[in-house]
């Protein structure tokens, strides 16, 4: 029989997420390596860009529909997936590490009474098995870890692996199964977006100010500096127990880890919690007055001089190139 | 009402991690530990649950003997029992949750709070997991928490924004930074808490699936550059970020 790896894909409001892609492309390349077949689901309501999964991987993809899934409910998911992942007789499961998938997959590996590793930021190939590295202490380490169960589950962090687009698309194959009688004693009722706001575990470019910003009202420069770059704003541990930012912008150990494009510190001295949650960035910019600041180990280009002075330029000479 | 807190014992967030002999671990020479800090949330929350609808408090946590000073520090902030489930030998995080549960059940709890995540493994599974082997549902990362009668309503952090989950009693909560402000311990609690009793129990029949391999330290950066410490380097970097970096 063919070995499987399935793939449960997520959709927010209809839409298939980038972060999914990104566990399909790396199950296309598991799948190439080891020699194995995907399946991928989805569970939702109308989803408009489930074509687009074939971009990703040659796969076959079942769409469970149901009008009341578009909004999230565990309870109803965990029935679904643990029923597609059991009959497809998989050996290997991928989710992306998201707000849904850390709360789903947990559930799902201890009603399929299998193993999973969360979080993971490689995967790699070692004969028949896969040995998952992931940050533990925030990044401070790195584990290296095998499951022994029959079923192998594993959780991706998003932004970390590519959404890598094949050379020509794959054969579409579609398959949506009306599901019935779902449990709803779990369920989202609504969600509450922050309007407009960028999130800063999704974003390719973060600014984040820290207590060199001196006051709340002046993070009205990173703000400024955020909006043209397409930026989320972040923070630091400091100014969020000050109550200047929400907590939802912390960027660190008891906060959220990062891995953008680019990182911006603005007035951040590099507090170990913080260098934890964002050293893994693939850019690092410090803007502080100490150049001593350990904020400066961790950064590729530095300013040691006063943010007020140099922020405004900085913002002015990123809208001249965006012209 | 029965209320259960699961709380762990963990490196403080400003430890410098060393890995250790073993490779496999960190080197806990020189580390202090603290409860966790998404479990201070978890025990606020409890006590508040209590202070509101009645009931005693139990706090659970699975380790070595050292975990017992963690336990005191919830029995300080309030909490009436203690429970310390003994195993000498590192468990995972399935392991931890199957023994959780055994525990939870067998003393009749009818809600749970715990901490998203610990942070030294950071797995953020383990409330999701011990819900599952009760037979309960988790509304995990909550920022809020409303019960009325036996309705259940949490607030979980999402990608840019939050989303209000609805269940009913019995039910497992984690917490998240942002769900309240912990109490300190004050100094009558701490020295209650010195009377208060803390059960032991063995770890029986705890398997673990995932092996630990090797623990090893991210790969070190290449010290950057200084650019300048004024306005006049700002062109310079504008530059390296979109010629060289290519992020911008």
């Amino acid at each position: 029989m063919e070995k499987k790896i399935v793939v449960l894909l997520e959709q927010r409001e209809g839409k298939i997420k980038k972060a999914s892609f990104e566990a399909l492309s790396k199950a296309s390349e598991l799948a190439s390596t080891m020699g194995l077949t995907v399946d991928a689901a989805v569970i939702g309501g109308s989803i408009e860009n489930l074509a687009d999964v074939f971009h990703y991987c040659a796969c076959s993809l079942v769409h469970f529909s149901h009008a009341e899934l578009n909004l999230y409910s565990t309870s109803a998911y965990k029935k679904i997936a643990a029923d597609f992942i059991s009959q497809s007789q998989a050996e290997f499961v991928l989710i992306s590490n998201t707000a849904l998938g850390k709360d789903l997959a947990p559930v799902l590996a201890a009603k399929l009474n299998t193993g999973l590793v969360s979080d993971c930021t490689s995967l790699s190939v070692n004969g028949n098995e896969i040995v998952a590295t992931r940050p533990v202490y925030a990044g401070k380490a790195l584990q290296e870890v095998k499951l022994h169960s029959d079923l192998k589950m594993f959780s991706l962090r998003p932004n970390v692996f590519k959404a890598e687009l094949l050379s020509s698309k794959a054969e579409e194959k579609i398959t949506v199964t009306q599901v019935e009688n779902v449990d709803l004693s779990c369920r989202v009722k609504e969600i509450q977006r922050s309007e407009g706001k960028l999130d800063v575990a999704e974003a390719d470019i973060i600014v984040s100010g820290g207590r060199g910003v001196k006051a709340p009202e002046h993070f009205n420069l990173i703000e400024a500096l955020a909006q043209p770059l397409g930026a989320a704003v972040g923070a630091s541990r400091a100014v969020v127990d000050a109550g200047w930012r929400p907590h939802e912008d912390q960027v660190g150990q008891t906060g959220k880890t990062v891995s953008p494009s680019l990182y911006i510190a603005c007035g951040i001295s590099g507090a170990i919690q913080h260098l934890a949650g964002m050293s893994s960035s693939k850019y690092i910019v410090a803007i502080n007055k100490d150049k001593e600041a350990p904020i400066f180990t961790v950064a590729d280009y530095g300013i040691a001089g006063d943010l007020f002075e140099i922020l405004p330029v900085l913002t002015e000479e990123v809208k001249k190139l965006k012209g | 009402m029965k209320i259960a807190v699961c709380v762990s014992h963990v490196p403080d967030t400003a430890t410098k991690v060393k890995i250790g002999a073993d490779a496999k671990s960190i080197d806990p020479s020189g580390v202090s530990f603290v409860l966790n800090p998404y479990d201070e949330f978890a025990v606020e929350e409890a006590l508040k649950t209590k202070e509101k609808f009645g009931g005693d408090v139990v706090v659970y946590s699975v380790g070595g003997d050292q975990v017992k000073e963690t336990i005191r520090k919830a029995l300080a902030m309030g909490v009436d029992e203690g429970v310390h489930i003994k195993s000498d030998v590192p468990l995972d995080s399935f392991a931890v949750a199957k023994v959780l549960a055994q525990e939870i059940k067998a003393a009749g709890s009818e809600i749970v709070f715990m901490g998203k995540q610990s942070v030294d493994y950071d797995n953020g599974m383990v409330g999701q997991l011990t819900a599952e082997y009760l037979g309960w549902n988790c509304v995990s990362v909550c920022v809020s928490f409303q019960l009325e009668g036996s309705t259940v309503t949490a607030g979980r952090e999402i990608e840019g924004g939050k989303e209000l989950v609805e269940t009913s009693l019995p039910c497992v909560i984690t917490a998240q930074k942002g769900l309240n402000e912990p109490r300190y311990a004050s100094l009558k609690g701490i020295m209650a808490a010195k009377k208060k009793v803390i059960q032991e129990k063995a770890v029986t029949g705890a398997l673990t699936t995932a092996e630990n391999l090797l623990m090893k330290m991210p790969p070190a950066k290449n010290p950057g550059r200084i650019l300048g410490t004024d306005s006049s380097a700002v062109p310079e970097l504008v530059k390296l970020l979109h010629e060289e970096a290519k992020v911008i």
